[in-house]
């Protein structure tokens, strides 16, 4: 029982990006591939193999890690890290490119609740389906099925369709099978930030428990909060690489500094939708300023500046910016064709592309966003999700308080004004 | 009752090593994986039943209308105007008998082509064997089959056609429908998923293949010369020999035997290039 109950070794899984390989296939494009490629090689063209080598991209690399029986361990690291190809890789939905790992025991994965749910079932059709596919028995659902229903608190609804359910009925009865699945290894991927405050202190209780009964625990997160509080150990993972692993604190710590850091140019490496023409390239944050420091806050405008390179001049292209919080909610999802604004047409090769944002609402924090361009039909040129983050600076917004993320999402200036007693009729 | 054993997929021994790792080319069917996972099937299978006539008006009574109208729309046409001879079986019983397993067939080819795009939430989200997908579309059509194969029985009361004990067949003749449909449907839902063509080619393929097929017509009726021809339709084989099996006509063990080497043969190399890219599915999809 010494031996680690997961070991990784030289992980690493590569992803083919690039406009061919992203849309569908068709079947005539796969034949005259298999016409041209081996005249390709023949040609041993230097520029298509420069071609070749970026149009891949490893979202994990040369990862090697041991998990022992009974540790719950933390992932952490910024969109693109490569922690969810971490856990799909562990729980054998997709295959790794090289490298091997170990698994000592049986594996569920909670990438999603609810996965499979099917608005038309009942709640008990939807809990059985559910359990099947998380890997249960039957037997076992049967077993449980009381246990979760009530964990769920849906118990007078158990035979309705769940299309009738509020949401959080819905989440909590996806989130009951979850939790009662009992394997020896449980993979979690930020489901904890669904639900009421008092469902995911419920789950968190729930997860807890699972590690102290000798359950291994894998568990991504972006909320440095509940990693510290669950994990005995964290590994960060920056751009598919192990940056660092250790104890919670000291790694969080470490993390969280790093995301203030990293300011001035930065590359954008990956196209995940479009055909291509535009390409992303790097980006920089200024504040109202136009200045890179101090970071800007709320309520100033801030700039974007996009490095943007196209295959050709495009007469009327069109931007769009989508805004996400630490929490990974959407905040705001705008872009030029919906505004009826036109932009200058952008030239062939490299231009840069200014995103200006108002009078930014949101409080102090980390922030993701993810930008597209495409043609005024709506075509897609490019769509980087999790392309740019930015920090919002700390400032006394409302008299001398600082107010951050805990405090909500966005600021509005409130007035409290007292109008005198209330007039009797 | 023994339920000490715990979660997950069942029959684990206690200190399993499964090892992940890159697999190049072909790979096994891993048969005993697909076993341990039966249950799902059943539940996926039963999802499919449960959700197939869900806000529908007529609901199930849809698996005796498909078969049943096509078999009123044929009679008028192929008996009546072209004047298409049934080998002496009222025509109306001897189309039905052959749009009954044909209506199943069909059904299960076009859910089961279409199944991993449709499932494609599950297979990007949770780890099974996905053999299972297009399993559970070949199994769920089987109660239809069963609904539309009652009215068969109350057609052939009321034409006084009894059956002989040819009828046993009729398991095996469904065994051979389904691995057929399961064969030619691993193969389309796996290439499916990287190429899309191949939704819009299923529906064109299966009215092919309809009248490729001796449904509307009897297979006498093909000249002599092109029956080998016919042969290498395994449906052909099969249909003829649930027209035998029902109507007490004489079995065509040449082309019976045809059809189940073809149906091995399907299944056999759909499953192997199911799983040669199955691996890619999580990423493509």
């Amino acid at each position: 029982m010494d031996k680690p109950i997961i070991r990784v070794e030289g992980l690493g899984k590569q992803y083919r990006i690039g406009a061919r390989e992203l849309k569908y296939k068709t079947i005539r494009e796969a034949l005259v591939d298999a016409v041209v490629s081996p005249f390709r090689r023949l040609n041993g063209n230097v520029r298509s193999a420069v071609e070749e080598v970026e149009s891949h991209i490893w979202a994990l690399k040369e990862v090697s890690l041991d998990v022992q029986r009974g540790e719950v361990l933390g992932i952490i690291g910024r969109n693109g890290a490569g922690k969810s190809t971490l856990l799909k890789i562990l729980s054998r939905i997709t295959e790794p490119t090289e490298g091997r790992i170990e698994v000592r025991g049986r594996v569920a994965s909670l990438l999603e609740v609810g996965t499979g749910f099917h608005g038309e079932l009942t709640g008990r059709e939807n809990v059985y389906l559910n359990g099947a596919i998380m890997g249960m028995r039957k037997l076992e659902i049967d077993r449980k099925f009381d246990e979760m229903v009530a964990f769920a608190e849906v118990e007078k609804f158990v035979d309705t369709p769940v299309k009738r359910y509020s949401s959080g009925m819905y989440l909590r009865l996806a989130f009951a099978v979850a939790a009662h699945l009992d394997p020896e290894i449980l993979v979690v991927d930020e489901v904890l930030a669904v639900g009421d405050a008092d469902f995911q202190k419920k789950c968190l209780g729930r997860m807890r428990e699972q590690g102290g009964r000798g359950r291994t625990v894998l568990f991504v997160s972006h909320n440095m909060v509940a990693v510290m509080q669950l994990c005995t150990r964290v590994i960060w993972l920056d751009v598919g690489k192990v940056r660092a692993i250790g104890e919670p604190n000291e790694i969080t710590g470490l993390y969280l500094d790093s995301a203030t850091t990293g300011q001035g140019e930065r590359a954008i490496h990956r196209m995940i939708k479009g055909d291509g023409m535009v390409e992303f390239l790097s980006y920089r944050v200024l504040n109202k300023e136009l200045q890179e420091r101090p970071l800007p806050t709320t309520k100033e405008d801030l700039f974007i500046d996009v490095v943007v390179k196209a295959k050709e001049r495009i007469l009327h292209p069109a931007f769009g910016i989508e805004i996400y919080n630490s929490q990974s909610t959407l905040l705001t999802d705008i872009n030029t064709r919906e505004m009826g604004v036109s932009v200058s047409p952008l030239p062939k090769g490299e231009s840069t592309l200014r995103i200006r944002l108002r009078e930014v609402p949101y409080l102090p924090g980390n922030y993701t966003a993810t930008i597209y361009a495409m043609n005024p039909q709506g075509h897609l040129y490019s769509f980087v999700e999790n392309a740019i983050q930015f920090e919002l600076r700390q400032s006394p917004l409302c008299g001398t308080t600082q107010l951050d993320h805990r405090w909500g999402c966005v600021f509005t200036a409130v007035e409290f004004t007292n109008l005198g007693m209330q007039n009797s009729l | 009752m023994a339920v000490t054993e715990s979660a997950g997929p069942p029959a684990f021994p206690t200190d399993f090593l499964i090892v992940i790792e890159p697999k190049r080319g072909w790979v096994g069917l891993d048969l005993q994986e697909v076993w341990r996972y039966r249950e799902l099937l059943y539940f996926l299978a039963l999802r499919e039943i449960q959700l197939r006539y869900k806000q529908t008006l007529l609901g199930a009574a849809w698996a005796i209308l498909q078969p049943l109208l096509a078999m009123v729309v044929f009679t008028l046409i192929f008996s009546k105007v072209a004047k298409i001879p049934s080998d002496g079986v009222p025509y109306a019983i001897f189309s039905y008998c052959a749009l009954v397993p044909w209506t199943y067939f069909a059904n299960a080819l076009s859910l089961s082509g279409n199944s991993l795009v449709g499932s494609a939430n599950l297979i990007s989200k949770v780890y099974f064997p996905r053999l299972i997908i297009p399993g559970a579309s070949v199994l769920a059509g089987t109660l239809d089959f069963g609904i539309a194969f009652l009215v068969l029985l109350g057609m052939m009361l009321y034409y006084g056609i009894a059956p002989d004990w040819g009828v046993l067949l009729v398991p095996v003749l469904l065994l051979m429908t389904m691995g057929v449909a399961l064969g030619v449907g691993l193969w389309l839902s796996a290439m499916n998923v990287q190429y899309r063509d191949v939704r819009y080619a299923i529906p064109f393929m299966i009215q092919l293949w309809m009248f490729a097929t001796p449904i509307v017509y009897p297979l006498s009726l093909v000249p002599e010369r092109y029956r080998s021809l016919v042969a290498l339709n395994p449906m052909a084989g099969i249909i003829e020999g649930y027209r035998a099996a029902m109507l007490g006509r004489p079995f065509q063990w040449d082309a019976l035997a045809m059809a189940a080497v073809l149906c091995v043969l399907l299944l056999v190399t759909g499953a192997f290039y199911f799983r040669r890219v199955e691996k890619t599915f999580a990423d493509v999809i």
